[in-house]
């Protein structure tokens, strides 16, 4: 069993963005994997949604259903229970990622399996259930191509699609002679998928428990529904005789209907697709016909948290396509290892701080990987506004620093910059005064026409450019020469 | 001479073109100069030519002294507490006038989009009223010429190769679209070229650029090779702060390239010296 580096989720501090940044960025192989993938997919994605007339109201019609259901979640979730006990499954109530754990551990044990076959979910990774299953002396399988590959290499996703971005095919031909023990294999991608079926297929056959995630559950009919394009998701839904599956209590939606502007956001915001490749519904157990026994562990982990902050609470409409990631010009840089999460890219930025809660430093430090260009918004198929929560946040994170970090919040550089700009600001004869002072104060900084070296963590800038000294005359001071007064 | 056109014939052309009579239709409005704190420290110059093209409109111009600053780095920052008084003094300041126009997309975004959320986070009803009063008054400047006044041609003579790169908040936050772009192919003697990859970031991000340093440098190297792929002599932009970032990284790595405010080429005129040339 590999034991995969800790994250957000996991007890004790992570680094800073800023610092994981560094290591990412320094990274030639994923720079290059993830400009050209992140191109070619922003580029098919704008085709495919430039297709349909009616984007624009499909994206509100999506967030107005995502909002409703987060004002109406008590409610919904009582209803979806009902739903899914009357078509025969079991529902279970998991405050957090321990309780879950336990939860789906024992549902395993109950039936003496000692392996489990999974589809891709990242609530599960968010619980980190592999390990957890793992020290109960279960073995979990993941059966999606790019999942297997990082689970074989030990190593966490770094793209909500695709999650082994960052690796190439010579270093997967290596891995799955390695791990799979297979001979003679070249780097040819069908060569490679197909020694991954091989392996998978058996999985399949012989395992009697499945484990999935939930893109969505169906409130009125009790309907789960998983969304993928490799079929594997197919197979661990039908073939295990028992069926569990764990989501978040935010993956829900009110009616059957619903699926009608779903289905239609998913699939082009996330792949580029029209029509997304195997999407699976499944309603409780049906007599002979797949899994006899079906459990929905619903998991809370930190989301009626959120639910309280009014302006944050949109980061639950998320309905993980991972279109914002894509055009992130960050994420594009710095791949989704810096982000030290789960969730990378700018919805990780405002979901997984509000998950977790703010106050830890690694997770503080994710609003602020970004430059607010808003492009995660614009493509956004539930009209997440991902630049304001991400301000919303940093607000939160200063507030919280100033009220409670005592002292050395207050003599924090930052803090005291801004403290003293503020108050500058707060008149313009102090304003101007000001502007007087930074005139006469640059003189030993500015040497030939140029700023070429700022001290402390200002050399953050003139490390790669220049900055220009201010000049003699301020605007203010030409106008009141030449306009005469105000 | 091998080509057909020569040197005279391209110097009548272009003096036939400038001599075309300006008109300017609309009224004149009575604008006030929001000028930046930013620009008013640093570009003093990019205040100065929003002022002259203004006043060449037929506009008056007039400049509130007690003007400091929007508050915007504070806000994004998280300093929210310390940005509302900033926001307050803002509306109290500008809310007289017929107009406010600024020669910078990202302060102006600050006041239309982001002081009602500054007013909700107060809870303060009277910020909230003022700002959406004061906020369909408040222009960026390429907004304010072609969405407000109907102007495209401002009668401006700019003689160089340019490319111009459209940033983030005037694109996505203020959706000025073409405005800057059709205010540009109407200046007499322009050679306005593409740039690659235009809408993307080019790293600033106010803060971002210092806390995130080594990710902005990375989006930066990216938008300087696009910029140098246009082979321009200058590069222009509606914001100082996008091009103080993107110039502070083409001067370091001495390539020659200028970067110039948008208002000083609208504001560019031909001198006697280009009549006799």
């Amino acid at each position: 069993m590999t034991i995969k580096p800790p994250d957000a989720f996991s007890p004790g501090e992570t680094p800073t963005f800023e610092e994981s940044a560094k290591r990412s960025l320094a990274n030639s192989q994923l720079r290059r994997n993830l400009g050209k993938a992140t191109k070619t997919i922003r580029e098919k994605r704008a085709a495919a949604v430039g297709e349909l007339p009616d984007w624009e109201e499909l994206r509100e019609a999506g967030r107005a259903l995502k909002s409703r259901v987060m004002r109406h979640l008590d409610e919904y979730l009582l209803e979806l229970e009902e739903s899914v006990q009357r078509a025969g499954g079991h529902v279970h109530w998991a405050r957090d990622a321990a309780e879950a754990n336990r939860i789906i551990a024992q549902v395993v044990k109950d039936h003496d399996a000692r392996e489990v076959v999974k589809v891709k979910s990242i609530a599960t990774d968010e619980t980190r259930l592999n390990e957890h299953l793992g020290r109960e002396g279960i073995t979990a399988h993941e059966t999606d191509l790019a999942e297997l590959i990082i689970q074989l290499a030990g190593e966490t996703s770094s793209h909500i699609l695709v999650p082994a971005i960052h690796k190439n095919r010579a270093e997967i031909r290596e891995l799955f002679m390695r791990e799979l023990g297979v001979k003679d294999l070249s780097d040819d991608p069908e060569d490679l998928t197909n020694a991954a079926r091989l392996y998978l297929r058996e999985k399949f056959l012989s395992t009697k428990v499945g484990i999935s995630g939930a893109n969505f559950a169906v409130a009125e009919t009790g309907t789960v529904c998983v969304v993928e394009s490799e079929g594997n998701g197919r197979m661990c839904t039908t073939l295990p005789k028992v069926l569990v599956t764990l989501m978040g209590i935010e993956k829900l939606i009110p009616t059957w209907r619903d699926f009608e502007v779903f289905m239609q956001l998913l699939p082009r915001s996330s792949t580029a697709e029209r029509m997304n490749p195997y999407t699976s519904f499944w309603t409780g157990v049906t007599g002979s016909d797949g899994p006899r026994e079906f459990h929905l562990v619903l998991l809370d982990n930190g989301r009626t948290d959120v639910l309280e902050d009014e302006v944050g609470r949109q980061a639950l409409n998320c309905i993980r396509c991972s279109a914002c990631l894509n055009v992130c010009p960050v994420y594009e840089r710095t791949g989704g290892h810096a982000y030290n999460s789960v969730y990378p890219g700018p919805i990780g930025a405002i979901l997984t701080p509000q998950l977790v809660g703010i106050g830890k430093p690694g997770p503080d430090s994710l609003p602020y990987a970004s430059s607010l260009c808003g492009a995660c918004y614009e493509v956004c198929p539930v009209k997440i506004n991902i630049p304001e929560v991400l301000i919303h946040l940093r607000g939160r994170v200063v507030r919280r620093r100033q009220d409670t970090g005592g002292p050395r919040a207050k003599l924090d550089p930052e803090n005291a910059a801004m403290q003293l700009l503020a108050m500058i600001f707060s008149d313009h004869q102090r304003f101007e005064a000001a502007q007087k002072l930074a005139k006469v104060g640059q003189w030993p900084l500015a040497r030939g026409g140029e700023i070429r070296r700022l001290p402390g963590k200002l050399a953050g800038w003139t490390d790669v450019r220049d900055l220009k000294p201010i000049p003699d005359q301020t605007f203010r001071e030409w106008w009141k020469a030449n306009r005469g007064g105000g | 001479m091998g080509g057909r056109t020569t040197w005279w014939e391209v110097r009548d052309e272009r003096l036939q073109r400038h001599d075309a009579v300006f008109e300017y239709p609309g009224p004149a409005v009575r604008v006030a100069l929001f000028i930046t704190c930013f620009n008013d420290t640093l570009f003093p110059e990019t205040g100065r030519a929003t002022v002259r093209l203004l006043e060449r409109l037929g506009h008056e111009v007039e400049f509130p002294l007690e003007q400091t600053c929007c508050g915007q780095m504070h806000f994004n920052t998280g300093y929210q507490r310390e940005a509302i008084p900033l926001a307050r003094r803002f509306v109290e300041i500008f809310s007289p006038y017929e107009a406010v126009v600024a020669p910078s997309g990202s302060c102006v975004g600050m006041v239309r989009e982001l002081y009602p959320m500054a007013a909700d986070l107060a809870g303060d009803r009277w910020l909230a009223e003022k700002v959406e009063a004061l906020a369909p008054k408040v222009f960026e400047l390429s907004e304010f010429l072609v969405k407000r006044l109907g102007v495209t041609d401002v009668g401006a003579y700019y003689p160089h190769r340019v490319t111009y790169h459209p940033t983030c908040h005037s694109l996505r936050m203020l959706k000025v679209g073409e405005a800057p772009l059709e205010l540009l192919r109407a200046v007499r003697g322009i050679d306005l070229v593409e740039l690659s990859e235009a809408k993307e970031c080019c790293g600033f991000g106010g803060t971002f650029a210092v806390k995130n340093a080594d990710t902005s440098a990375a989006m930066l190297s990216d938008k300087i090779r696009h910029v140098l792929d246009t082979e321009v002599e200058v590069c222009t932009a509606g914001d100082n702060s996008c091009l103080m970032h993107i110039g502070g990284g083409l001067k370091r790595q001495r390539t020659g390239v200028e970067t110039v405010h948008l208002a000083q080429i609208l504001a560019s005129e031909a001198t006697e010296e280009d009549m006799k040339r």
